[in-house]
């Protein structure tokens, strides 16, 4: 019997904890580096925008079709944290949807870091971290692994393999993939264990990115004709992966956009209309036989037109501040010390180096979004200063 | 003896060391029975008025003078020559709009006149027509107050002063504080270099903040020696206690500040820190202030490596500038050309020894501070690390320092100031 094809929803949520305007009088006086403020007014917007209603959504969904509709969430440790302190509401309605059995839990780096790039032994550590509090709270203990932006390369896979994980997602870049499609399942050259599900870009950006684009040729979108574009991508493979920031749903695409009833009406319409089935990431990596190994020597991740580490590692503000927070790994190690450890984390969250980042292009739309910065010099001054401060901390501590 | 005075900005309101040494000078005339009459574009109303009258050229109405244009235009016909807010594209629109131009500028003096231009006051892109608005106001207030001498301070002012010189006959004094050689290094802009020399030309004296930058103004601007006197700028802390602060970092504290701008050297600065950070990690650097500067300074600090033991605090004011000084242990200028120099006063006044470039005007006048070339890394490096490393060099410089600047009075500069004044009425 032929296998039918499939589509599979993933959504990422984060947030990160954005900085305090921190002096360089503040060096050695005060050592609390969040905008607690704005943290909380963002996390509380994005839930009462995008969260809630979108799980709810979902919800309804899942009791109007029952195990026929799948979806998954990569949820950071940071967010996570967050959710608790600021919207418990908002984290009890992800409680609700791990019930339901319908939803896959991804494992990810705790604090949504780069560790992968640079350090084999935080980067464990954070993945076991964030494993195990996805396993406190939705009850399951996550076998498909994401990365931070879905940053991939052979080595960073084979690594994964090693801690566990069955299968991995990443960009269906186009200067890895050449002629191949993005619509199979594929594996690591290194670990052929490990299964690769590629995102497919252009059908997931269709709704992230250009929903509400009315200067775009194929505006509006609507339930049908994006049925066809899955049919025809459809042709040729297997699996159509669909991977986006979940804040796509009310926040870069707010409501008015109409984005909530296309979502409501699209499952029914690919039911309905084609013998394309929900599946989870891991339910892809099972059901689908990979059809060849994949090369990616060089790191890719779903950022901008280059699709590389670049938005984060781009230039010499964030090759600075990312080596110079990573020479401390060692000693905050022999630090041990709970607040230190914590902050480290915090401090490692790929978004302080996004706001680095000086590729003002076609991208800085997405750069902008929830940018606290003017210009990357003020992110990267303000980042030294805090790093700065927690230098002095574990130096203190060390000498105790 | 009364002066009609234009200045720019004026305590609080400052962009640089101009409103300071304005507001030093003003009192220390006061002190000599010299009554000023000061002009600044956009007085806010909370500036000090105890030692000279404020008047605010956004106030002045010019209503009830005679509206006599063609008279007045006569008389200050050249300030137009560069208001540059026609760009002519092609020469056969060019008569037209000559035409159309002459039609609006009479239109638009009756406006300006009848209504109070509105001036911003602030360094900005279209300095060149407040320059020449502020101009046409500084005629307007010489026909209206009684004064024995104009004094105007740097190029943004000279207008109004040759406005008012023409208007009321009466003499003419510049002053100084910076050329374009200065801001701009061999890159002068001519409009503000044609300005400035004009300026001079038209002066009965030229007072300048140093001999550094008397040579400048000589040589560069073709000015006769005879009529340019230098005039050292001093300093005035009375009522000013040093600041109780908190050091929250264990190293000792370098710092840079002033504007990030060709002017002040700071690429030096920074290549000098990297130095000393190779021999001697227990130190952080500061760079404070803003300019156009500070970016490309940012992205150095962080391929150098140093970036946290380098930091950047952004543009200070009031307190802050205070607070600065009273974290450092060091203070650098390395100014490629700095007419006066007034920030290493204000360091050493705080106990901070300091080294300044020998580039610099205040370098004439101070002997218990290191001296270096701007461009000598090598011996700033080691200026620094010997003030850090060696504590009997640090706590004489502080202490020798101290006293010579207590001794910079801007009585004594007044003075001068006002034996030029007296030249220019015999």
């Amino acid at each position: 019997m032929e296998t039918k094809p499939s589509i599979c929803f993933y959504f990422q949520v984060h947030q990160p904890d954005r900085l305090r305007q921190y002096r360089f009088f503040d060096i050695g006086n005060d050592s609390h580096y969040y905008d607690d403020f704005a943290n909380r007014t963002i996390v509380r917007r994005v839930a009462q925008r995008c969260y809630i209603p979108m799980n709810n959504l979902l919800l309804e969904l899942i009791s109007t079709f029952g195990k026929k509709v799948k979806f998954a969430f990569s949820i950071s440790g940071a967010v996570i944290e967050q959710l608790e302190m600021y919207v418990p509401e908002a984290l009890d309605s992800f409680k609700q949807l791990a019930k339901t059995g319908c939803v896959e839990f991804l494992a990810e780096t705790y604090s949504h870091s780069l560790s992968s790039l640079v350090s084999q032994t935080e980067f464990e550590k954070q993945v076991k971290l964030h494993s195990a509090l996805i396993q406190k709270y939705f009850g399951k203990k996550p076998k498909c692994f994401r990365n931070t932006e879905l940053i991939y390369s052979d080595e960073i896979g084979a690594k994964v393999a090693k801690m566990g994980f069955t299968s991995i997602l990443t960009e269906g870049a186009r200067h890895i993939l050449g002629w191949k499609s993005p619509n199979y399942v594929y594996t690591n050259p290194i670990n052929p264990k490990l299964k690769l599900l590629l995102r497919n870009f252009n059908l997931s950006d269709d709704i992230a990115f250009r929903f509400s684009d009315r200067s775009w040729a194929k505006w509006p979108v609507n339930v049908d004709k994006y049925v066809d574009w899955l049919n025809d991508s459809l042709k040729d493979g297997e699996v159509v992966n669909l991977f986006m920031d979940y804040e796509t749903f009310g926040e870069h695409q707010n409501e008015n956009s109409g984005i909530f009833d296309f979502f409501r009406a699209l499952p029914e319409a690919i039911l309905n209309r084609t013998d394309i089935e929900f599946c989870t990431p891991s339910e892809v990596a099972k059901k689908h036989h990979p059809v060849s190994a994949l090369n990616v020597p060089f790191a890719i991740s779903w950022a901008d037109e280059e699709r590389d580490t670049t938005a984060w590692l781009g230039n010499e503000l964030q090759n600075e501040a990312f080596s110079k927070l990573y020479e401390l790994e060692d000693k905050v190690i022999a630090a041990d010390d709970e607040q230190l450890s914590k902050d480290y984390m915090r401090l490692q969250e790929s978004d302080h180096f996004y706001y680095m980042c000086t590729k003002f292009f076609s991208d800085g739309v997405v750069h902008n979004y929830f940018n606290p910065y003017d210009t990357p010099y003020e992110a990267f001054i303000n980042y030294m200063n805090v790093l700065s401060d927690f230098i002095l901390r574990v130096d203190k501590r060390l000498k105790q | 003896m009364k002066v009609l005075m234009f200045g720019w900005e004026f305590p609080p309101h400052i962009a640089g060391g101009l409103g300071t040494a304005c507001y030093g000078m003003v009192r220390g005339l006061a002190y000599h029975d010299v009554d000023v009459l000061f002009v600044m574009p956009s007085a806010s109303g909370d500036e000090d008025e105890r030692y000279a009258k404020i008047i605010n050229a956004s106030d002045i109405e010019a209503s009830d003078v005679r509206l006599d244009h063609q008279e007045f235009l006569e008389k200050v016909k050249f300030l137009r020559v560069w208001s540059n807010i026609v760009p002519y594209v092609d020469p056969r629109d060019f008569s037209t709009l000559v035409e159309r131009e002459k039609m609006a500028q009479a239109e638009s003096f009756r406006i300006n006149f009848k209504q109070k231009y509105k001036f911003s006051g602030k360094y900005g892109s279209n300095l060149m027509e407040e320059v020449v608005r502020y101009a046409m106001v500084g005629g307007t207030i010489a026909t209206q107050q009684e004064f024995d001498v104009i004094h105007s301070h740097d190029w943004l002012t000279y207008m109004a002063g040759i406005a008012a010189k023409r208007v009321s006959g009466k003499p003419l004094v510049i002053h100084v504080h910076a050329t374009e050689y200065d801001r701009s290094g061999e890159n002068v802009n001519p409009d503000v270099f044609r300005l400035e020399k004009m300026g001079m030309e038209a002066a009965d004296k030229v007072i300048t903040v140093s001999n550094l930058t008397r040579n400048i103004v000589i040589n560069k601007y073709g000015i006769n020696p005879d009529k340019v006197v230098t005039v050292h700028n001093a300093v005035d802390f009375s009522g000013r206690d040093n600041l109780e602060i908190h050091r929250g970092v264990p190293e000792k504290v370098v710092t840079f500040l002033g504007r990030i701008t060709y002017q002040k050297g700071p690429e030096y600065f920074i290549e000098a820190a990297n130095k000393v950070l190779q021999k001697y990690p227990n130190v952080r650097f500061v760079m404070a202030g803003s300019g156009d500067l500070l970016n490309r300074s940012i992205r150095r600090v962080a391929k150098l490596g140093i970036a946290t033991k380098f930091h950047f605090t952004g543009f200070l004011r009031g307190a802050d500038v205070h607070k600065m000084f009273a974290f450092s242990d060091v203070y650098v200028m390395p100014s490629v050309s700095e007419p006066f120099g007034i920030s290493p006063l204000e360091a050493m006044r705080t106990g901070v020894p300091s080294i300044i470039s020998k580039q610099s005007g205040v370098a004439e006048v101070l002997k218990h501070s290191i001296k270096v070339d701007f461009w000598d890394i090598d011996a700033m490096a080691d200026a620094i690390y010997a003030l850090l490393k060696y504590p009997a060099l640090s706590s004489m410089c502080s202490k020798k320092g101290l006293e010579e600047v207590n001794a910079l009075k801007w009585n004594n500069a007044a003075l001068k100031v006002k034996d030029v004044y007296l030249s220019t009425l015999k």
